[in-house]
Parts: structure tokens; C-alpha cells; sequence
């Protein structure tokens, strides 16, 4: 029976995009290997990783291809085993050419120290320290899209306290589910997980959001944390974006975090289920974050799926393994409708921060007619910064960078809420990003 | 008289007056002093407020003259010299006579050439496609086509050509503020010389990639192929990232490297076809004699080496 | 793969369903009972000044855009329909044509193309043709025709109730025995009362201010923080002298409060943008109207309050912002 009380979910703003959760019900499978992993050296937020190998070199699956520059940046590693092809410059999932490894696949060799079996290791051995360290050194970032790396949010600056550890299960973007689907198929891991991270942290209560569309996954936690102390599981509303991590503070814990500050300024701090899979398999396998679960899906999709693929196949392959790319295609993101990237290249790798594949078809594709402003205040109402996104649109198009920034142009998450809801069709968070940009470059000058 | 038009009329001129004497005070006590040749200067200045001349406009400008005292350093390139003169003589000091410029798009591929690699349905502004993406082509240099140089023009300059998609910049329109310039994300336009005779020569194109990958992208990208930079007497062509640049400083516009480019991408203006045919022949002719040249010293050398053989080598 | 090139754009990837025509549609569709209940009761005659207010209004917006401002017509969107029946809403339903026709040229022609069209006007545009009607043709705009009078374009008219109010407070006859001579509150509630075409039936305008809520057309905030401050404000009034002044249930029973309140001042254009705004601008509204029908020479003062308040939206909206995530109110200067 489902509870009455109303359910928990951020302040301000918000949007209610159908959800289409069209691949909820498929299993994840595991993808077969493709013949060549293309391997981009910056898949993550912060500094590209050094290429640490050669053309012609022979590597391991799980092996260290290319390593951090710096703190915030990330490791790469090798996600099959064969010989390392051209180095070169390709298209990624950004939209730019950017410099990417590829390996000529060759069998799959894993390297010896990983622990490939699936049992279940309960007990933390490391301390710490010694965690954030395994989860650098596995090149674990988050997986909810942004790809920030996870041992940066791990190392919480001095001065700080944190109080509660976070995990978004709450996947807000319509069509998405790869992280419904972990968390239905690997429950007793991401709980290890999150003791892992807990331990790390140095704190005793963590929240699992999870929004109210995933009653299964809701209901398989609370089974299963029935014994746990300090492990909650929080249903929340279905309201768009309430996986962002500021809005998840504020649903979870009525925090808000100031503006430009960090969640850690306010005691908390959010992982993705995604990520504490993948910081267990790190921790307690050994296991560097070279496979993650890919959503493809879309209303014209054979086999809507969510497949466990490898960092580095190229999107078509996921196309293929779900039934071809259907006739009316129009557009394809990589990600969520609300904030993807559309691809043009099919070739594009699958990158540590791919959650999904969805095809749009071709009526559904292009903007429709624009309008002038009717002032109709309903961006404002959407937006779950609280800003004026109209405002911002009309700044960043005189180029007043100045007011925008005076009108917290920079806070904006770019969830694209304002866009999604304007009567008119108005490009708004087209131009925001463009204010964004603009102020960025001034602050290099 | 009717007393109360008497009492309006008195009133009213009594608000009249006290308003009166209150502005006359205000107006001498706030009464902003100025260089009064500051006036003088920006009455000849051409009052575009462009910004061409790296001030925010053409008040700053004069202000920023008059202050400095000295003309080295500060150039309107909408007024050229002709008004930095008027300047000079107003100030009293020496005028610095500076090269016209012209901006100049360094970009030939039309839709002929550049084929289109997907759809762009976002905002019609390169600023925001540039930002989003590489482009709706296989290049990432190249001009994106959707005038944000031409809005901002200031001085109705520039058009965008319709069959080729690119933008045209018109002669005697062009000063040189510098708009487009900084407003191209892709950096396709830049400001040249104007050159002798208004006579310029530029490689239209950007294209860092390596020669097959930008061929491929671009059917009239540079290659790299370095011809142009074999031909060039003077070293006015460098080449870097398989892309050939012509250093308009050093560039005597002798015209040579024109004909060298396989796929006609060396831009002339103002240059009649003759001139180049001519400047090709003879550089054909200086390659033939260099070659010939080349053939002697060849034969030279080889003679000294069988001479050298034939004295036995000291132990 | 599919035949075409894929196309790129930026987020966000889908779009929702509410659209300025689906909008201006769910408006018109607001408006049907309303415009349904004013045919029942004053016969053909109120269809067919609607129908011409909204030919002429089209017809205007069509030919300024075609023809004066040389771009595409605009009229598809729907806001000219809108405009057109707002202002015969907004008149007598025996309103010869050429007055019809001044009224929608000044509305579509001053009101809204002159600023830039859809969008851009800061005053309602029915309004302003209203008020400059009312204004330059006092007699006609203020002859009611008595419901039930079908289709004879110059039936016999009667003076609205907030007319015969105002009449007779000025007369020295207390409310009491003036309100004894008019029709009861259920009366008005449903709608027989003198008065514009679309203003009297304050039910059919529930209806479609509910279905416009409903379709998240608008929000409450304006429509309930103006009619809140108008039974507020003649509530005090009433309690302090009830001979006097009428009761709250009377003013917001007759006259344009209700056709006010759902239809105009809840313009998207005209009015404020943020949820705090909205409540200061149907407060304002509400306050007016109220010191014009209590205080005012005019009987009624609803188009005049919209109008004023419509001048202080841009104010409003520099004022009334929302709260933002993570800013600490800035301390004020």
C-alpha cells in the first residue's frame, strides 16, 4: 500500500516531463566486445589524463593506459585486452575532437589483481585514506552525467564538516534507466558501497533519494536496509531535476548551498548509485571503472535496453545490439533528453559519463516556430535556482555580462527546465550558456 | 482682474522662479569641468562609437587623446589618417600616419565544397553552435555561415553571399573596427593590410587537421603541401599544424604563390589575372634556372667526388 | 541508418506540450461559456458584435503586420481572436459596427501593434480599446440593452447595477432600498444583471477561469489576491456603514470584477512575471477598482485599476523577484 504523506522534493521550480520509462523492465545484459575501443584521454571534468603508453604496445584489460594530470583529474584504463592502435585526435560525445586511445581488441585478459568472481565482499578492509586513494587510482567519476572526479568530492577541503552522504537513485531524466535498473540488479553492492563511501567520509547517516516512479527499487532498499542503522531510503516526488545535486540537498535535507559554494558547505555530499557501484568495484574488487550500464531507448527503438558496456565502444554498436537504428530517426543524444548532448557521429565512444543513448524521432527533432515573449513568468516559475531565466536571455544576447552576473547568471545548472517550458519555444538556455561562457572568458582575460 | 487667474499667475511664477534660481545653483555646483579640447577632438571624430579603436567609444577616445598627448598609440581605424591628422592639428602635435586595414575572411568553404555532416536546429548564432559543437560540417575551422559578423557590423560591410553560405566583406565599406573580428568564434575573420593599391593576398583557410583528414572535411582546405611556402621568396609564408600562413608584413605581394595552390585557395584582391599569370611564369622560370642550377652544382659536385677518389684517403 | 542527416541541437531535447497556440486556444475555449451565457441572454445581437470585434481585430493585426511592418502575419497565433472577443466582452452587446471597428483599431492598432505586436504591448490591449471607447463614446457605451431583448439592435436599455448604485448613493437613497430593486445575488451569480456582454455572469466566468487553472493556462495569484482585496477592502467599508456602501458579495457579483479577474488582468503580457508579483498586481488592481466604484465619478473602475496596475508591471517585476536557491537575501543598500 502506498503511503499518503506527501512526498519530499526540492523548493523551487521544477518541471513535470513525461517520464517514458520505456526500458525499466529489460535486464541489463552485458554488450559483446567490440572489435576496437576508441578511449578518450578527457572523459571526465579537470585535466585530460597523460598517455602513458604507445602504438603498438600490448595491454591488458584493467590497465593503466593514461594517467592523471594533477588532483582533479582522472585515470584512464584500458577496457579490453589487445594492442594500442593510432593515437589520435576523434569525435566524442562533447562535440569535439578530442585526443582518444584506441586498442585494437584481442580476447579479454584481465589484468591478474582484479577480482572478477561476483561474490559479495562485505568487509571493508582499508581505511580511509587508503579508499580515496583505491577510488583515484580506479579512476572512479561520477556517473549521473557530469563525470567529476569522485575522489575530489571525497576529499573534503579543510574546515569542513560533513555530516550526511547522499546517494542519487533518483534518475529525473525522462527515458533513463540504467540507474533504476543497477539498482534493482546489484542492491547489495551499492549498499557496501555506500558504507564505503560512508567510511571514507567519516560519517554515520546517508539517504538514498529515490524518485516515487521506481517503487520497486524503493521497496527492495527498504527490505534490505531493514537491519541497517544510519542508511535511510527516501521516496521523493517525480519533479524534474530532482537528481540535480543541489535540488537533492535541498529535498533530502532542506539545505540550501549557497551560492558558489560546494554541498560540503552545508555537511552534505551526493554520489550516484552509478558511482557507488563503481566505487565498490573499485574498494572491494579491485576493479577499475572501465564498464558502466547504457540506457538505449526511444519511442521508435526495437529493443529498448540497458546494456553493461564498455568505455570506448562506439555508439552504433549499442544501436545494432538494439535492433538497428530505426527509419524515422532525427536525432540521437548521448544522455537524458532534458540535458544529453545530440550526437551527430555514430562512431562516438561511450565515455565514464554516458548513461544513455536515446533516439528521438525525426517529428520530434527539430524546435518548433518561436514566438516573441508573452511574459508569461513561466520560466520563472520553472526554474529551480529561483533566477529570471527571460532576464538571463536578454543579457546574454546584448552581451550585458556585468547584469547577468548580478543576476546570478552562474548558478544556473543548465537543466534546461526554462527551455522545456517556454510557451514561445524561446532558445533560453541557448543564450544563457552563452552568457556563461562569455563571463568565464572575461575572467581568463 | 478675476482673483483666482491672479493668484494662478503669481503662483505659478513664483514656482517659476524659485525653480529657476535652484537650477542655476545646482548647474554651477555640479558643473562638470572638461577639457574643452576634447570637444574639439571628438567633433571630427566619425561618432560610430565602434570601438574599433580599443576605447568604449568615441568620447573615451578623445578623452583618452588629449590625455596622452601623443598619437603613438592610438589610432581611429573608422577616420584613418585623414582624421588622425585633423586630430593632430587640433592637440598640436604630430599625426602618425598608420597602414589602412581591411578584415578579411579567412575561410572558402562554401557549401560546394564543405559538406554538410548533420543539421544544426539550435539558435541561429555561430556564437552558441561554436560553443555547442564542431559544426554542421566535417571541418571544426571553418565559418559556421550563420552571421554573427555581419549582425554586428556596424557599418553595413558585410553580406552573407547566399550560394556559398560564407561572409563577404564589402571594400569600401570595411574600417577596420574590429567588430567582426572579435565577434567570429571560429576566428575566420581577421584584419589585413589593405595593402599598395588596395592589393592583398591571403590563404583563406584554417584548417589545422593533417592533410588528407582536411581534404576530406573541406574540399579546398589547406593540405599543408607546402608549395605556396617553397614558392615564397621572401619568407612570408610559414608553415605550421599542416597549414600555410602568409605574414602580410613581410609579404611584397609579388604574387607568386598564388598559382602554386592545387585548390585555388590563395586569395587575391585586386589583382588582375595578368599579374599573377605573369608572377607564375616567372617563377616558373626562376625554378627552371634554379633547377638547372641545381643540375650544374650536381654535376659539379659529383665531378669533385670522383676527383677526391682519386687521391687515396690518408690513413 | 536512416535516409537525412541527424540533427544536432542543444538541450533540452524535448519540449512541452503548451504552446503560445495551444494557449491562445485554451483562452478562447475559456471564454465559450462566458460568450454562450451573454447570447442566451441578450440574443443574437451579443454573437454578432463578438463576431465583428474579432473579425475587425483580425483583420487590423493582419493588415498592419502585411502590409505596414512588411513581415509575416501574426494572426495565427490566436492573440487577435483573444483580443477581439476580450473587447466585445467588454462593450454593450447593441454597439453599432463603426464603433466596433474604432474600438478594435485602437485596441489592436494602438494597444498592440504599435509596441511590436504579441509580446511587447504594456497595456491589455482590449482594454485600452475599451477605455478609449468608453471615453469617446460615453452614450453608447453605456446604454445596456435589457437581456432578453433578441435580435432589434435598439431594444429598450437599462442603467447596471453598480450604475443604479452609484445613481442613487449620490441621491442620498440608502443601499438598502436601492439593492431591493435589483435582482438577487443568485441572480447576478448566474448572470442576469445589465451590463457588457461578457461581464455578467460571474459562474460562466468561474467556469473558465477552472479550466484555465486547470490546463496550467494561469496561476490563482492574480485572480484570487484581486478579488481577496476587493472583499476585503468593500467589506470594511460596509461594516463601518452599511447604508452607505454595498457588501462585499455585491461588488463581486456585478460589473467586470469577474470578467476582470480571469480574463484580463491575468494577461500574460500585461502582467507581472513572478508568483509575488502577481499577488502585488491584483492587489493593486483590487484597491483601485475599489476606491473608483466607492470614491470614483465613474460607477465602474476595473478597466481603469487594470490599466493603472498594467503601468506598474515593469516596476513590479523589478521588485518582486523570487526567492533564489542559495542567496542569502542581499542586505539592502
Amino acid at each position: 500500500m502506498k503511503l499518503h504523506h506527501k512526498l519530499k522534493t526540492f523548493k523551487l521550480g521544477g518541471v513535470h516531463p513525461d517520464d517514458q520509462k520505456i526500458s525499466a523492465g529489460v535486464a541489463i545484459t552485458p554488450l559483446p566486445l567490440p572489435k576496437v575501443v576508441t578511449i578518450p584521454v578527457a572523459q571526465h571534468i579537470g585535466a585530460p589524463a597523460k598517455i602513458i603508453v604507445q602504438r603498438g604496445d600490448m595491454v591488458k584489460t584493467g590497465q593503466i593506459i593514461a594517467t592523471h594530470e594533477g588532483f582533479v583529474s582522472s585515470n584512464i584504463h584500458a577496457s579490453a585486452s589487445g594492442r594500442i592502435g593510432v593515437i589520435e585526435e576523434v569525435m566524442d560525445s562533447s562535440g569535439f575532437k578530442h585526443t582518444a586511445i584506441s586498442i585494437r581488441v584481442k580476447g579479454d585478459d584481465w589484468q591478474e589483481n582484479i577480482d572478477l568472481t561476483e561474490t559479495l565482499v562485505e568487509e571493508i578492509k582499508l581505511e580511509p585514506k587508503e579508499i580515496v586513494a583505491r577510488i583515484m587510482e580506479a579512476g572512479v567519476v561520477g556517473m549521473g552525467g557530469a563525470a567529476f572526479p569522485s575522489h575530489v568530492k571525497l576529499s573534503v577541503p579543510e574546515g569542513k564538516h560533513v555530516d550526511h552522504l547522499l546517494i542519487n537513485g533518483v534518475e529525473c531524466e525522462p527515458y533513463l534507466t540504467a540507474d533504476h535498473r543497477l539498482m534493482l540488479e546489484r542492491p547489495k553492492e551499492i549498499i557496501v558501497g555506500i558504507k564505503i563511501l560512508m567510511k571514507a567520509l567519516g560519517v554515520d547517516k546517508a539517504i538514498i533519494g529515490i524518485e516515487d516512479n521506481k517503487q520497486d527499487a524503493i521497496e527492495l532498499f527498504q527490505e534490505l536496509l531493514k537491519t541497517e542503522t544510519g542508511i535511510a531510503v527516501e521516496a521523493l516526488e517525480v519533479h524534474y531535476p530532482q537528481g540535480g545535486e543541489k535540488q537533492l540537498i535541498q529535498a533530502l535535507l532542506n539545505r540550501e548551498v549557497p551560492s558558489g559554494g560546494l554541498p560540503a558547505d552545508v555537511g552534505a555530499i551526493v554520489h550516484n548509485v552509478g558511482t557507488t557501484y563503481a566505487i565498490y568495484q573499485a574498494v572491494q574488487k579491485n576493479k577499475p571503472l572501465i564498464e558502466r550500464v547504457v540506457t538505449v531507448t526511444g519511442k521508435s527503438v526495437k529493443q529498448p535496453s540497458n546494456f553493461l558496456v564498455r568505455i570506448g565502444t562506439p555508439v552504433i554498436d549499442l544501436l545494432i545490439a538494439a535492433g538497428g537504428v530505426p527509419e524515422d530517426t532525427g536525432k540521437i543524444v548521448s544522455g537524458g533528453p532534458m540535458m544529453g548532448k545530440a550526437i551527430a557521429d555514430l562512431d562516438v565512444p561511450v565515455a565514464k559519463g554516458t548513461s544513455g543513448i536515446l533516439l528521438i524521432p525525426k517529428d520530434e527533432a527539430s524546435r518548433a516556430e518561436v514566438y516573441n515573449c508573452l511574459h508569461c513568468g513561466k520560466c520563472i516559475e520553472a526554474c529551480p535556482m529561483g533566477l529570471e531565466p527571460y532576464h538571463l536571455l536578454l543579457m546574454s544576447k546584448k552581451g550585458n555580462s556585468q547584469r547577468a552576473k548580478e543576476e546570478h547568471i552562474l548558478d544556473c545548472i543548465e537543466c534546461g527546465s526554462c527551455s522545456f517550458v517556454c510557451p514561445s519555444n524561446r532558445p533560453i538556455l541557448d543564450y544563457i550558456r552563452l552568457g556563461k561562457t562569455q563571463i568565464r572568458k572575461q575572467k581568463k582575460v | 482682474m478675476n482673483p483666482v487667474i491672479l493668484y494662478t499667475i503669481l503662483s505659478l511664477t513664483a514656482i517659476g522662479i524659485v525653480a529657476a534660481v535652484v537650477i542655476y545653483f545646482v548647474s554651477k555646483k555640479f558643473a562638470v569641468q572638461e577639457d574643452d579640447r576634447i570637444g574639439k577632438v571628438e567633433e571630427v571624430l566619425p561618432s560610430t562609437n565602434c570601438g574599433g579603436c580599443g576605447q568604449p567609444g568615441c568620447h573615451a577616445f578623445a578623452k583618452a587623446v588629449v590625455e596622452a598627448g601623443d598619437l603613438s598609440s592610438l589610432h581611429c581605424p573608422v577616420g584613418g589618417n585623414a582624421v588622425m591628422k585633423q586630430v593632430a592639428e587640433i592637440l598640436g602635435i604630430k599625426a602618425v600616419e598608420r597602414d589602412p586595414y581591411i578584415a578579411v575572411v579567412r575561410c572558402s568553404g562554401s557549401f560546394e565544397h564543405r559538406k554538410k555532416t548533420n543539421v544544426y536546429d539550435g539558435t541561429e548564432s555561430c556564437k552558441i553552435a561554436a560553443a555547442l559543437y564542431s559544426g554542421d560540417t566535417g571541418c571544426a575551422y571553418g565559418c559556421l555561415g550563420m552571421a554573427d559578423c555581419v549582425e554586428v557590423c556596424d557599418f553595413e560591410a558585410m553580406y552573407m553571399d547566399e550560394k556559398t553560405g560564407l561572409p563577404v566583406v564589402i571594400e569600401d565599406k570595411c574600417t577596420a573596427c574590429n567588430a567582426c573580428v572579435k565577434e567570429c568564434p571560429k576566428g575566420i575573420l581577421e584584419l589585413w593590410p589593405k595593402g599598395k593599391k588596395n592589393q592583398r593576398v591571403y590563404i583563406a583557410c584554417l584548417n589545422e587537421e593533417k592533410g588528407s583528414t582536411a581534404r576530406k572535411e573541406c574540399s579546398v582546405a589547406c593540405s599543408g603541401c607546402s608549395k605556396c611556402f617553397e614558392a615564397c621568396r621572401y619568407d612570408a609564408i610559414t608553415m605550421e599544424n599542416s597549414l600555410a600562413h602568409i605574414d602580410p608584413e613581410k609579404c611584397k605581394l609579388c604574387m607568386e604563390c598564388v598559382d602554386t595552390c592545387d585548390v585555388h585557395n590563395i586569395i587575391t584582391a585586386n589583382v588582375t589575372p595578368e599579374k599573377i599569370q605573369a608572377a607564375n611564369e616567372q617563377r616558373l622560370k626562376r625554378e627552371e634556372r634554379a633547377r638547372k642550377k641545381k643540375e650544374e652544382e650536381k654535376l659539379a659536385a659529383e665531378a669533385a667526388k670522383q676527383n677526391t677518389h682519386e687521391t687515396p684517403p690518408q690513413a | 541508418m536512416s535516409a537525412g542527416l541527424l540533427t544536432v541541437s542543444p538541450s533540452p531535447h524535448i519540449h512541452t506540450e503548451l504552446t503560445v497556440p495551444q494557449i491562445m486556444r485554451g483562452v478562447i475555449f475559456a471564454m465559450i461559456p462566458a460568450l454562450l451565457f451573454s447570447i442566451y441572454n441578450f440574443g443574437i445581437g451579443a454573437l454578432y458584435v463578438t463576431g465583428l470585434s474579432v473579425l475587425f481585430c483580425v483583420a487590423i493585426e493582419y493588415a498592419i503586420a502585411r502590409y505596414l511592418l512588411n513581415r509575416a502575419a501574426s494572426i495565427y497565433d490566436g492573440s487577435a481572436i483573444i483580443t477581439g472577443m476580450l473587447l466585445a466582452f467588454n462593450v454593450p452587446s447593441n454597439l453599432p459596427w463603426h464603433i466596433i471597428l474604432i474600438g478594435s483599431a485602437v485596441a489592436i492598432g494602438i494597444g498592440k501593434m504599435s509596441f511590436g505586436g504579441l509580446g511587447n504591448n504594456p497595456f491589455n490591449p482590449a482594454l485600452v480599446g475599451r477605455v478609449f471607447l468608453l471615453l469617446s463614446f460615453p452614450v453608447q457605451m453605456t446604454s445596456w440593452p435589457v437581456q432578453g431583448a433578441t435580435f432589434s439592435l435598439d431594444a429598450v436599455t437599462s442603467a447596471t447595477p453598480l450604475g443604479i448604485l452609484k445613481e442613487g448613493i449620490r441621491s442620498g437613497t440608502p443601499v438598502d432600498t436601492l439593492l431591493s430593486e435589483m435582482p438577487s445575488y443568485t441572480d447576478f451569480f448566474f448572470g442576469l444583471q445589465a451590463g457588457s456582454l461578457g461581464e455578467m455572469s460571474a459562474f460562466a466566468l468561474l467556469l473558465g477561469l477552472i479550466y484555465m487553472l486547470y490546463r496550467k493556462i494561469i496561476t490563482w495569484h492574480i485572480p484570487v489576491s484581486m478579488l481577496v482585496t476587493i472583499v476585503v477592502m468593500t467589506g470594511i467599508f460596509w461594516l463601518i456603514d452599511p447604508t452607505r456602501y454595498a457588501s462585499p458579495l455585491f461588488h463581486l457579483l456585478t460589473g467586470g470584477v469577474m470578467l476582470g479577474a480571469v480574463f484580463m488582468a491575468t494577461d500574460y503580457v500585461t502582467s507581472p512575471f513572478t508568483h509575488r508579483g502577481m499577488l502585488i498586481f491584483g492587489f493593486g488592481i483590487g484597491v483601485l477598482t475599489v476606491l473608483i466604484r466607492l470614491f470614483g465619478s465613474y460607477p465602474e473602475g476595473v478597466s481603469f485599476a487594470i490599466l493603472i496596475m498594467n503601468a506598474f508591471v515593469p516596476m513590479i517585476n523589478k521588485f518582486a523577484k523570487e526567492p533564489r536557491y542559495g542567496v542569502v537575501k542581499e542586505k539592502r543598500k
